[in-house]
């Protein structure tokens, strides 16, 4: 069973970023997360959102970015949604590659990747990009859980 | 809260003591600058304080990099100087740690420009 903790449109614009993370820190550490974990999922947010509001909808006043926060049992998911041209993360080019070590961008994706325990891109409907990010509290002690 | 930069010369090394946020936007804006600026006068030894640095994302790394090669590409060298935890372990997982010279002792950063 999940509870929606928050569901929101907002602009394409670095402030929205800015409030994402904050919020879905708030939110995690309600949920108990412990801080280093907190620290790990909003800096994963804030790229997502990134890559929503610059990437996505290129800072369009005329595009929202969707955020939504559900809270699991053990597991907190946040899903962003821009309306951009959609996006494949295979085609990103490795930023681990010799090639690409130096490139001034393009390590967003990596660090989300590090930083949660799903990370899911789909596309959305009508248009653009969903991400899904899905981080679970750490077992507690003793318990196997 | 964005990034303070403040600077200090030691002898013939530029010490940037940065303090904040490095994310995209202002802050990775501001550190882009004062790099230029140091390299456009002439600065070919500038070494990073990010001790007081509690943040850095995807785009601050990008500046870093870029302040980097600007400086390599000038005939300097750029080296970073008391990272924190969480800093240290972005550049492990970028795998940027083996393109930085990271020291986390000020004396002997200074003299590792000689």
């Amino acid at each position: 069973m999940s509870t929606t903790e928050m569901d929101a449109y907002y602009d394409s614009t670095l402030d929205s970023v800015d409030v994402a993370e904050e919020k879905v820190n708030h939110i995690a550490v309600h949920m108990g997360f412990p801080e280093e974990d907190v620290f790990r999922l909003g800096m994963a947010v804030r790229e997502a959102m990134v890559n929503a509001v610059v990437h996505g909808n290129r800072y369009s006043a005329n595009k929202k970015v969707h955020f939504k926060v559900s809270r699991h049992p053990r597991q907190i998911e946040v899903r962003i949604t821009d309306e951009g041209a959609g996006f494949t993360p295979e085609e990103h080019p490795d930023p681990l590659s010799e090639d690409n070590i130096l490139r001034q961008s393009g390590r967003g994706v990596m660090l989300i990747r590090a930083f949660v325990d799903e990370f899911v891109v789909q596309p959305a409907r009508p248009a653009g990009t969903e991400v899904i990010l899905r981080k679970s509290l750490p077992a507690a002690p003793g318990t196997g859980v | 809260m964005s990034v303070t930069i403040n600077s200090r010369q030691v002898g013939d090394v530029t010490v940037l003591d940065c303090a904040g946020r490095i994310t995209l936007g202002e802050g990775s804006s501001a550190l882009r600058d004062g790099i230029r600026d140091l390299v456009g006068k002439g600065n070919k030894k500038i070494l990073l304080n990010l001790a007081e640095i509690s943040y850095i994302d995807s785009s601050g790394i990008g500046e870093l990099v870029s302040s980097f090669t600007t400086v390599s590409n000038s005939g300097g060298a750029l080296k970073l100087l008391n990272l924190t935890k969480r800093v240290q372990d972005l550049l492990q997982i970028t795998k940027l740690y083996t393109v930085f010279e990271v020291l986390d002792d000020e004396a002997a950063a200074l003299r590792s420009f000689a």
